[in-house]
């Protein structure tokens, strides 16, 4: 068996190419549909790019109009939307990597310290529950809570004598409440992988601890901690890797168009959809999002890079 | 032996059971408890405010309990039907697109794990890049409706949610627990690849298309943003999410247009019957989800690395 195993790929090097493919032809039958689905939706907007370069008119489509180099791009730059845009982008998702790893692990470690398995099932039910839901329900919940006119949070404020608060119209105490949204959202989902990883941790090693006269704190910071510590650096590193990337179903469903609140809400992610959707400015739409997947990819390849050299076995190619 | 081993550590509880486990688990219990509270009270503000009337809305705001429980605002959602309509395109889409996704998921997670396909890591590669790297929304908007002619189709919903590379990978995490001696032994009993795929491997599969398939169903019934795209006003019914983000929405543009304009109070939703649109359009996904739980969190330990 291990011998046949051991020559098998050796004779297979040995085959031409259309042998190869005459053999494993059902095979490569399996994988059609599935190389067709991300060649029609994910290659073939590719070439489209190229609108990102021309002063776009409908009439001459895409690879008729005018060249104009990388004016796009500059315009986009020298009005500072760019930079605008990649700093709320990134600052944003570094809280929400932050906080919501923090959370996730703060959260994972107290679930394992309930003794009690009925509050501990309930409990994690109940967390998770956010993640189940549509994009467009929390922007309702959100809205429901904070509106002027008949918000919850209004409703109590009123009854206990205070001024309304009108969050609708004031663009700073945006980011506060993007970032609790995130973690209500999220918080349940990420603190199941570090849940695992606790549950995996030798019962052994904890016993011995406890024989040894470890107490609560002291197991969670020399046994619990260090164990996450490979899970808690690789998932950071992955999510660094999308950090360019924007939370487009949470902006827009909570934020919308209110241009008043733009300044401290406008995403990479929110940008291009309204340049699209509502203006049809194909040309500049696709400048940023070509701008953004470049520099998302440079920084996918250097984290991955940096994940190989620490953890081969994690690293994603 | 395993007898032991928890005897020992129920004992070693009771001994040593100082003052910082004590702490630790009375702030637990405290933390846990408030913060599913945080995470459960939005729900219950919603449900609570589709059963209140519009004049108690208006007065106080939303409750967080119903002060009197009526229910005009589901009256009003029912009685035009059209949720209904939206809901048999919602599960029409979710049914179809699960099925088609799952199988081609399935049998592409098999194909690329299989050792002696001389094309895996190519293909495996031609799959994951498109998460590396992508055209950007504008260039797919312009493929899909001009090159595609994809505008006002449903097509434009199911087919671009039916597969993706993580869900791709996901299953060849979960083919890899399935040891190559049975496909071996397939092959020495003279089976096809197809065949030992659908009658050997298929069934082993169970638990992974469970929880492959449960995020395909849960993307599709939550989906809005392919809608947002290409559903335009001349497609009469929209999937439910849709459909609850055009209600809200336009309650918004109402509200953010310049006073001055002229606006109709009554083409404004009511709050009720917005939330009452909510309760419908999620009730179905909270009412089966503690059961469905489970696959999402095998899932999540099975992919989280990877994803």
């Amino acid at each position: 068996m291990g011998k046949a195993k051991a020559q098998l790929p050796k004779r297979k090097s040995d085959l031409t190419f259309f042998q190869k493919v005459k053999r494993s032809r059902v095979l490569l039958l399996m994988c059609l549909p599935a190389v067709i689905f991300f060649l029609a939706f994910s290659y073939a907007p590719m070439p489209g790019i190229w609108v990102a370069f021309v002063k776009y008119n409908y009439r001459d489509g895409i690879f008729g109009s005018q060249f104009i180099g990388l004016d796009n791009f500059k315009f986009l730059a020298t009005s500072g939307k760019l930079f605008s845009l990649t700093k709320n982008t990134i600052l944003y998702n570094l809280a929400f990597i932050i906080l919501g790893n923090f959370l996730a692990v703060f959260v994972a470690i107290l679930l394992n310290e309930m003794r009690s398995k009925w509050f501990k099932k309930v409990s994690q039910t109940i967390m998770f529950l956010p993640y189940f839901i549509s994009q467009v329900l929390v922007g309702i919940l959100v809205f429901n809570l904070l509106n002027y006119d008949t918000g919850f949070v209004n409703g109590i404020l009123t009854s206990l004598g205070m001024e309304r608060w009108e969050p609708y119209s004031d663009p700073s105490v945006w980011p506060p409440i993007l970032i609790i949204v995130y973690l209500w959202q999220q918080t349940g989902y990420n603190s199941v992988v570090y849940f695992a990883a606790i549950m995996g941790i030798d019962g052994e090693m904890m016993e011995a601890a406890k024989v040894d006269g470890a107490n609560g704190f002291q197991r969670i910071r020399y046994i619990i901690l260090p164990s996450l510590k490979p899970t808690i650096v690789i998932l950071l590193l992955f999510a660094l890797g999308g950090i360019v990337k924007g939370n487009f179903g949470l902006f827009y469903n909570i934020v919308g168009t209110n241009p008043m609140l733009f300044g401290t809400t406008d995403i990479i992610e929110t940008y291009v959809y309204r340049a699209t959707i509502n203006d049809f400015n194909f040309s500049t739409a696709s400048a940023v999002g070509l701008y953004q997947s470049l520099i998302g990819f440079i920084i996918v390849m250097t984290v991955n890079f940096i994940v190989k050299k620490i953890e081969p076995d994690y690293s994603l190619f | 032996m395993a007898n032991k081993d928890k005897d020992l550590m129920e004992s070693g509880a009771k001994v040593k059971l100082g003052t910082s486990d004590k702490v630790i688990r009375g702030f637990g219990y405290v933390f846990l408890t408030l913060y599913s509270v945080c995470c459960i009270m939005p729900f219950i503000i919603i449900v609570s405010t589709s059963f209140t009337s519009e004049a108690v809305i208006r007065a106080e705001g939303v409750q967080f309990l119903p002060k009197d429980i009526t229910l005009t605002a589901y009256n009003m959602v029912t009685k035009s039907g059209g949720i209904w309509r939206s809901y048999l395109v919602t599960i029409t889409l979710t049914l179809v697109g699960t099925l088609i996704g799952l199988s081609i998921i399935s049998m592409t997670g098999y194909a690329l794990q299989r050792k002696d396909f001389p094309f895996r890591n190519a293909i495996s590669f031609f799959i994951y890049f498109t998460s590396l790297f992508q055209a950007g929304l504008a260039p797919y908007y312009l493929l899909m409706t001009q090159t595609y002619h994809l505008k006002d189709s449903y097509l434009a919903v199911l087919l671009p949610l039916l597969m993706s590379p993580w869900l791709i990978i996901l299953m060849k995490n979960f083919v890899k627990a399935i040891p190559h001696e049975i496909t071996e032994s397939g092959k020495i009993d003279g089976a096809g690849d197809m065949r030992i795929f659908v009658s050997l491997i298929l069934p082993m599969l169970k638990p992974a298309l469970a929880t492959i398939g449960l995020f395909l169903a849960l993307g599709y019934w939550n989906e809005w943003y392919q809608s947002s795209l290409f559903l335009s006003s001349r497609v009469a019914v929209k999937p439910l999410q849709f459909t609850l983000y055009e209600i809200v929405n336009k309650t918004d543009m109402l509200k953010n247009s310049v006073a001055g304009q002229f606006i109709n109070l009554a083409d404004i939703p009511q709050e009720s019957v917005k939330m009452a649109n909510a309760v419908l359009a999620t009730g179905p996904i909270i009412l089966l989800y503690p059961f469905i739980q489970k696959y999402f969190i095998s899932g999540i330990t099975v992919g989280a690395v990877k994803g």
